[in-house]
């Protein structure tokens, strides 16, 4: 287990060099940021020659990648065009979009899981068929026309929300926009759920446990569930790395102050100290997700073991 | 609020089931009347906010707000008035004195004198200190040593100006400006407090200036607190208790929140709610002209745009575009097609002259298509337009342009758009002089004077010339305005200078831009000054 972890850890930091230097260079291609700085008017030669030698760009682009990773390491990660540090933009983004992650997590757990188990005792019924409909139209509707629905239904015609969270973004004010980001990963975990049940609950083990008279409760937790859920966690586990990069369109139609937002305004910006500091970031976030989950197997599953 | 009140229950459950604070409703706090706090949407400001540093409308409210300086300019006729100055005096055009009120003071508490103001403009000229707004110093005698093309700074001060008394200081300008004193109420030019050089980060995490508001809280990049400031010793005290910003992230959702009665003021009304807005807000909209105009610029470093042909071309292609159908079909009448090359807010005193590019500006299919035939076709056979995608919706209008060039040219190829994928990757572009084709181009004025809308724009080698354009006899007359010592005079001069454009077009002119603004029921006295900004300070809560 301990030999697993740190093998898999070592493996981490090229995949780590690898993006970083690929997210680098793609928002370098962009173009000279600096020129957008002045508005619709031109910089004066001068002052942009001194922005570019501040915020290094006048050096060669593995110059600058060297630089910015030696910095990574102690802790400073740049300073955005407004003067804020990169590591201050992300003590302030990164706990709102993870409180948004955790609500539309929690969501998913709950109300996914136990659609899942619902309708997978229940095949062929009619609940479950409305189930699988209702689904079908989560995904097929794109986010940001459930988010507007809802901000414009719930916030403005019934006032039962307030259309915007405010800065400090309290979990109350994140249930609406949690669930909007949960939507339809919550329908793919119900149907991953609900098929992963349906396929064991044929399986001999579960017949056993029927047969030897355990509660029908206990069958169902802790032997048909448990067993079904591997590639329910493997889902949620690489979701947790797609929401808090995905929420973009979530925060800007809540006007939620996270990370897709500080994303959004340092690619508009070409801020690359902020973007690639808000991507190294999610890198690792993602990275240690995936991990977990794979941990995780072990913990559902004894007979998986690692050496 | 309508009745919602199971379904509120509902949700006040699930709150609570998270581990929730209470549900309230909209409370929008602090009381109404003379001490009511007005919300108000705000966007990130892009750059430090300091007065030299500040060149878009974001960080400008606030400078509006916190700072007054030598010259306030009129919020409803934008006329140049004398604020911290007593009075601004010059026998020649080009060394002026400057003597300011003695009752001014900061809102730390410190005294407002002469040292106030020479520092913070040496500071602003500085280039060690990467002041973005820098070029407003230009004019001032010793910037080309403080401020150099290249290289280092051979000088640390501005030798053009010194400090005569507590209340007197002198400027001395490059060359004669005799408009130059009505150039002085732009942020830029603020006097700043000691605690601005002692302590810089500490000034820019909470700015103290001297104006009608002070700075309560500043959240960078999320929200900023201002309120009134009861010493204030100006005549335009503010009405309300203060003003809270606070930055969205989209302006659809400030304008859903100001629907929704939790927001007071947004003063940016998304384009694709302008269908709705008089069924929501009614008479709580604004539309009024903005010193903004949009123009088609040309590449004149590029040999076939600057041959005698190609004005006729241009002129051909002015006349080609539709300015009245495509300003109220696709702005919905939040532009007025241009006549000329200045804003109508600067007024016919001012120098905005209705009509003055005559027919050359107005549609007609036959004629336009004669003259670019004549003029010997597009230089390469097709237009191409370029624009930034990233923001400010300007696909559609640009391809309305090409429509209807199109149509004239009776050519589906004559004119294409060509997107820009950043706002900076295309001013790069722009500023780099390596696009081929016409590009839009836009200037938001930075003081309300004939001169700023053209002198910085088509003058030989001016900042913003990003074409290249270069005429003698432009330049010569912009000289002679510059020089003129009577207002009225130099406003003529200038427009004699205007009507070189009239006979070369290198830029077409194509709308000028209006303010627009909604405002809610809690608050009236609501107004957007000439630069589209609401006037903070008269806003009254009922």
């Amino acid at each position: 287990m301990g030999r697993y972890v740190i093998r898999r850890l070592l493996q981490m930091i090229p995949v780590f060099f690898g993006t970083t230097l690929l997210i680098f260079l793609m928002v370098n291609v962009m173009g000279d940021p600096i020129a957008g700085l002045c508005g619709d008017r031109q910089c004066d030669p001068a002052t942009a020659a001194q922005l570019r030698t501040e915020f290094g760009l006048d050096k060669p682009v593995w110059q600058q990648y060297l630089t910015y990773m030696g910095n990574i390491f102690t802790g400073d990660f740049g300073t955005a065009f407004n003067g804020q540090k990169v590591t201050e933009l992300m003590a302030t983004a990164f706990p709102i979009t993870i409180r948004l992650t955790v609500v539309a997590i929690v969501f998913e757990i709950v109300i996914g899981i136990s659609l899942g188990v619902v309708t997978g005792l229940r095949r062929g019924r009619p609940v479950d068929t409305v189930v699988l409909i209702l689904t079908l139209v989560v995904i097929a509707v794109p986010t940001f026309v459930t988010g507007l629905l809802l901000q414009l239904l719930l916030g403005v015609e019934w006032g039962i929300i307030k259309p915007s969270v405010s800065s400090e973004a309290p979990v109350d004010e994140l249930i609406v926009p949690g669930l909007v980001l949960a939507s339809v990963s919550l329908a793919y975990v119900t149907r991953l759920t609900r098929t992963s049940i349906a396929e064991n609950a044929r399986a001999d083990y579960v017949r056993t446990a029927v047969a030897k008279g355990l509660p029908r409760r206990r069958v169902v937790v802790r032997h048909l569930l448990r067993n079904s859920l591997i590639p329910v966690v493997t889902f949620i586990g690489t979701d947790v790395g797609a929401l808090m990069g995905g929420a973009i369109v979530t925060e800007r139609i809540f006007n939620i102050h996270g990370v897709g937002y500080q994303l959004y305004q340092g690619i508009l910006r070409q801020n690359s100290q902020t973007v690639v500091g808000f991507v190294t970031v999610l890198v690792l976030v993602f990275l240690a997700a995936n991990l977990i989950v794979d941990l995780l197997y072990a913990v559902l599953d004894p007979r998986i073991r690692y050496a | 609020m309508r009745g919602a009140t199971q379904a509120r229950w509902a949700v006040c459950a699930v709150a609570v089931a998270l581990t929730a604070t209470a549900c309230g409703g909209g409370d929008s706090g602090g009381g109404g009347g003379a001490d009511g706090i007005v919300s108000s949407s705000w966007g990130d400001p892009q750059n430090p906010l300091e007065p030299a540093n500040t060149n878009e409308v974001q960080g400008g409210k606030v400078l509006d707000m916190v700072f007054r300086g030598l010259v306030r300019y009129d919020p409803k006729t934008g006329e140049a008035k004398n604020e911290i100055a007593e009075k601004i005096e010059s026998k020649d055009s080009q060394n002026f004195t400057i003597t300011i009120k003695d009752n001014w003071t900061f809102s730390n508490g410190e005294k407002i004198t002469a040292k106030s103001f020479v520092d913070a403009w040496n500071y602003g000229a500085a280039l060690k200190n990467n002041q973005k707004n820098a070029y407003f110093f230009q004019y001032i005698d010793g910037y080309d040593k403080v401020h150099p093309e290249s290289g280092s700074a051979s000088a640390g001060t501005l030798s053009g100006l010194k400090v005569v008394n507590g209340t007197t200081f002198t400027a001395k300008l490059s060359q004669k400006f005799s408009l130059w004193p009505d150039t002085l109420g732009y942020a830029a030019f603020v006097p700043l407090p000691k605690a601005f050089y002692d302590d810089h980060d500490a000034w820019l995490s909470k700015p103290v200036g001297n104006g009608p508001y002070t700075i309560d809280q500043y959240a960078k990049g999320s929200s900023m607190s201002l309120r009134r400031w009861d010493d204030y010793p100006g005549a335009d005290k503010a009405q309300n208790g203060g003003i809270d910003l606070k930055v969205y992230t989209d302006n659809n959702t400030a304008y859903t929140d100001l629907t929704a009665g939790n927001l007071d003021l947004v003063d940016d009304v998304p384009a694709a709610q302008l269908k709705n807005v008089s069924s929501d807000l009614g008479d709580r909209y604004i539309n009024t002209p903005a010193g903004i105009i949009q123009t088609l610029a040309f590449p004149f470093y590029e040999k076939a745009w600057d041959t005698p042909g190609a004005i006729k071309v241009r002129q051909g292609l002015s006349m080609a575009i539709n300015r009245d159908q495509i300003t109220s079909q696709i702005f919905q009448k939040t532009r007025t097609p241009a006549s000329d090359w200045t804003s109508p807010v600067l007024g016919e005193e001012g120098g905005f002259k209705k009509g003055l590019c005559g027919p050359s500006c107005e549609y007609d299919k036959a004629q336009a298509k004669k003259l670019i035939q004549e003029g010997g076709g597009i230089p390469g056979g097709q237009l191409k337009i370029s624009y930034n995608a990233d923001t400010g919706s300007h696909k559609e209008w640009v391809d309305a342009v090409c429509n209807s060039i199109n149509n004239v040219m009776g050519n589906n190829k004559a004119c294409v758009g060509g997107p820009v994928g950043t706002f900076a990757d295309f001013r790069s572009q722009v500023s780099t002089q390596k696009l081929t084709g016409a590009w839009r181009a836009g200037w938001q004025m930075d003081y309300p004077l004939i001169q700023n809308f053209l002198q910085p724009l088509y003058y030989t080698n001016a900042p913003s010339n990003d074409g290249k354009w270069s005429d003698k006899k432009f330049d010569d007359l912009v000289d002679k305005a510059n020089g003129e010592s009577d207002k009225a005079t130099a406003v003529t001069t200038f427009q004699d200078a205007e009507k070189v454009l009239v006979e070369q077009m290198p830029v077409i002119p194509l709308w000028y831009q209006n303010g627009s603004a909604g405002y809610s029921d809690r608050v009236e006295n609501v107004s957007l000054n000439p630069f589209s900004v609401p006037v903070y300070d008269q806003i009254k809560v009922k």
